[in-house]
């Protein structure tokens, strides 16, 4: 911990530097900056406003809100059915992980509880949305620091995991596939076979990312030491997922928190990394990934057989109550507070999505910083716009 | 006036123009081969895909199709933009390039210019490139186009200096800075008695060789040292507000310099257009393959620059700075020492 605790006081330094400059002959007016709505860097529409002195960063401030939908007040009018349709679109990376929250939220209201072959196939699928998702993270730091190669890398295996998806679910990026007391559909012939051999070449995906990328010394030079979140400061901002963990945190609500997912019957190990950097959080997403090919693996071994679908009424009307479920979703914690009156729709529902929280400490970190360390800030904290902004 | 061109009698102004329609039919030709082979094709297979596969067989007209596109696209300039300014720049890049062709020989007979100070001359015309860079910036009125203009300042003017000093050791071993004689030295030299394959300096330059391609890298402003274009922080540097015709001779002009580029280290380093002189090969029989010598070296050289281009990240700016001051600089100048005294002492 003392050379994190060296480096963060360096970048201290370097931010008070940039807010007190007393060379008056040297003296030059600011630029202010705007990277977005619009910008290669921000992958969607997120606009953060820099203040400059040459190119170093005096004051950032994201400005969220340019893909605003309204899903909390969308769903106030839309059956628990329909509503799975909407929270799809939150994380459209890994669509079904934005699913099972909910469902787990609204099937603890209805007190019905999924049977165990329908909880194993979802533990199954979220962790393939999962991969889904990081993959693609993986092979987009490189593009945010110039390698291009790595992210077709990533394309291209990411079609197999989700070709495993759409087999299961019938949609590649809006599966819709969970239900209240079970799931949709059972899993097709022979695709439990299949998934081995996929997780082999997302493995091996991975080992070809620490070569080609995380192995590079331009990559190194990038990413260490760039972006330092201690562990308070993680915890004041609440970040979660990856983001906290790389600051050497050690919570995971797979492990801490897991409700109605079959993770305690697996073995397997929550990733940490002490350095909290841009270089951690991509170190821990990368083992992340290789961890959820492992959980995959073991569940694939032990499906139990039995229904999917717990006995629930045709028209679903939830009872009145009120109830907070939240998973460890790829982007960090996401939650869902439904609150039902007895009718056919929720009276509210707060989505509390991991990205929102992961870039509002952005302002703080990105102070005193070069404009690009600017992009490899953003790329390592790795948010999705719709996940920011629902 | 007469003037003599490959034993041909001709007026001046017929052999002026064979010679800059020659020089620009095989820059262009080459630029395009370069960027359909590699750009479109090598890269496509690095990242396990196609490329074009539509235009043409296997995809080969897929560059006239771009310059097509190009060209039909509306000239944009914007509001506050100095526009003479912003007209001239890529013009001004673009000749830089075009000039550097000027001394490079393709045979015997075959040099547009044959300079006494010729590699002196290559250095300084490339250095242009940057006055076209700045000026785009500036006269782009777009906070990014400036940021990687000043970048791009920056960066150009650190790495002409390990080029230089690269390229010292060259005519340190050759003697001469006319690029005739250097092609000569390494056909007729030889290394420790051993004149079977002459003497390219790459092999005993290897490290001038390094410094130089790194150099190049650099200056052509490519992966790891892209950072004034920057397409993920800048959008595009100094090429953001460009469109249409004006992007097009960025774009060439890109391509065409890494050409250059490579076809001055394969005349540095591989022995030019030129096989050893052990060979005992005619003039006219090199005129007719030197060309074909030189262009496949220099394609090949492009080659190593694009595969560098896709396989690494960026540098960021101040790391690239201290690679050319604190590395490359320093490393070129021993070279030099070490290369005075061999050649001194054998």
């Amino acid at each position: 911990m003392t050379a994190v605790t060296d480096r963060q006081k360096l970048q201290y330094i370097a931010a008070r530097a940039a807010d007190a400059r007393v060379n008056v002959e040297l003296e030059t007016e600011g630029m202010t900056l705007n990277i977005g709505p619009q910008h290669p860097a921000t992958h969607g529409t997120l606009r953060i406003v820099a203040r400059l002195d040459g190119e170093q960063v005096i004051a950032a401030e994201p400005v969220a809100g340019y893909m605003h939908r309204g899903y909390e007040k969308l769903a106030e009018v839309r059956t628990y059915a329909q509503i799975t349709t909407l929270v799809n679109r939150i994380d459209w990376l890994g669509s079904f992980a934005n699913e099972v929250p909910f469902i787990l939220a609204a099937e603890r209201l209805m007190e019905v509880e999924a049977p165990p072959r329908a909880t194993w196939i979802r533990t199954i699928l979220f962790e393939m949305s999962r991969i889904a998702n990081i993959i693609l993270f993986l092979g987009d730091m490189g593009v945010q620091l110039g390698a291009i190669t790595p992210v077709f890398f990533a394309f291209r295996d990411r079609e197999y995991v989700l070709d495993q998806i759409e087999r299961v679910t019938g949609g590649r990026f809006h599966p819709n596939f969970d239900r209240i007391g079970g799931l949709k559909d059972d899993l097709p012939k022979g695709w439990l076979a299949d998934t081995a051999q996929v997780m082999e070449k997302v493995r091996t995906f991975c080992d070809e990312i620490e070569d080609l990328l995380m192995g590079s010394e331009v990559f190194q030079q990038r990413t260490r030491g760039i972006g330092i979140i201690p562990p308070d400061v993680a915890l004041q901002y609440g970040l979660s997922g990856a983001n906290a963990r790389a600051s050497g945190i050690d919570w995971d609500l797979r492990r801490d928190g897991c409700v109605g997912l079959a993770y305690p019957e697996v073995d397997w190990k929550v990733w940490t990394h002490p350095d909290g950097d841009s270089f951690a959080r991509f170190w821990v997403r990368l083992q992340e990934v290789r961890e959820a090919t492992r959980i995959i693996d073991q569940l694939v071994e032990g499906v139990p057989s039995g229904p999917i679908m717990a006995k629930v009424p045709r028209i679903i009307k939830v009872p009145a109550g009120e109830a907070w479920v939240s998973t460890e979703n790829p982007l960090g914690e996401m939650g869902y507070y439904v609150v039902s009156q007895g009718d056919l729709t929720p009276f509210r529902l707060k989505i509390r999505s991991a990205s929102f929280n992961n870039i509002s400490i952005t302002p703080w970190l990105l102070r005193g910083v070069y404009v690009p360390d600017i992009v490899t800030i953003l790329a390592s904290l790795y948010f999705i716009l719709g996940d920011i902004d629902r | 006036m007469t003037s003599a061109l490959l034993g041909l009698e001709l007026a001046y102004w017929q052999s002026t123009l064979i010679r800059v329609l020659a020089g620009l039919a095989a820059v262009l030709l080459l630029t395009g081969g370069v960027v359909y082979l590699y750009l479109f094709k090598f890269v496509s297979f690095m990242q396990s895909r196609l490329g074009p596969m539509e235009a043409g067989p296997y995809g080969s007209l897929q560059l006239l199709a771009e310059v097509g596109k190009w060209l039909q696209k509306e000239d944009i300039h914007t509001e506050d933009s100095d526009r003479l300014v912003f007209g001239l720049a890529p013009a001004v890049v673009l000749s830089s390039t075009f000039l550097m062709f000027v001394v490079i020989p393709a045979g015997p007979d075959l040099v547009i210019a044959n300079l006494g100070t010729g590699i002196y001359y290559v250095l300084a015309v490339s250095a242009l490139s940057v006055l076209g860079i700045l000026m785009a910036g500036w006269a782009s009125a777009n906070k990014y186009a400036l940021m990687g203009a000043l970048r791009a300042g920056g960066q150009l003017i650190a790495y002409e200096l390990p080029m230089v000093l690269a390229v010292l050791g060259v005519v340190i071993m050759a003697g001469s800075l006319n690029l005739q004689d250097i092609v000569a030295a390494q056909s007729t030299g030889e290394i420790f008695g051993i004149s079977w394959i002459g003497n390219p300096f790459i092999l005993t330059q290897f490290v001038a060789f390094a410094v130089f391609m790194i150099s190049v890298q650099a200056e052509l402003t490519q992966t790891p040292f892209d950072m004034p274009i920057a397409e993920s922080e800048l959008v595009a540097g100094y090429q953001v507000e460009y469109s249409g015709i004006r992007f097009l001779v960025y774009f060439i002009s890109e391509f065409a310099t890494a050409v250059a580029f490579a076809a001055v280290a394969s005349t540095l380093f591989l022995g030019g257009w030129a096989l050893p002189a052990s060979w005992g090969l005619s003039d006219g029989v090199m005129n007719v393959v030197g060309p074909l010598l030189v262009a496949t070296k220099a394609v090949l050289l492009v080659g190593v620059v694009f595969w560098v281009r896709f396989s690494f990240p960026r540098f960021r700016e101040d790391q690239l700075q201290r690679l050319a001051w604190k590395v490359l600089i320093p490393i070129a100048l021993a070279n030099i020492l070490v290369t005075a005294v061999f050649k001194v002492a054998f």
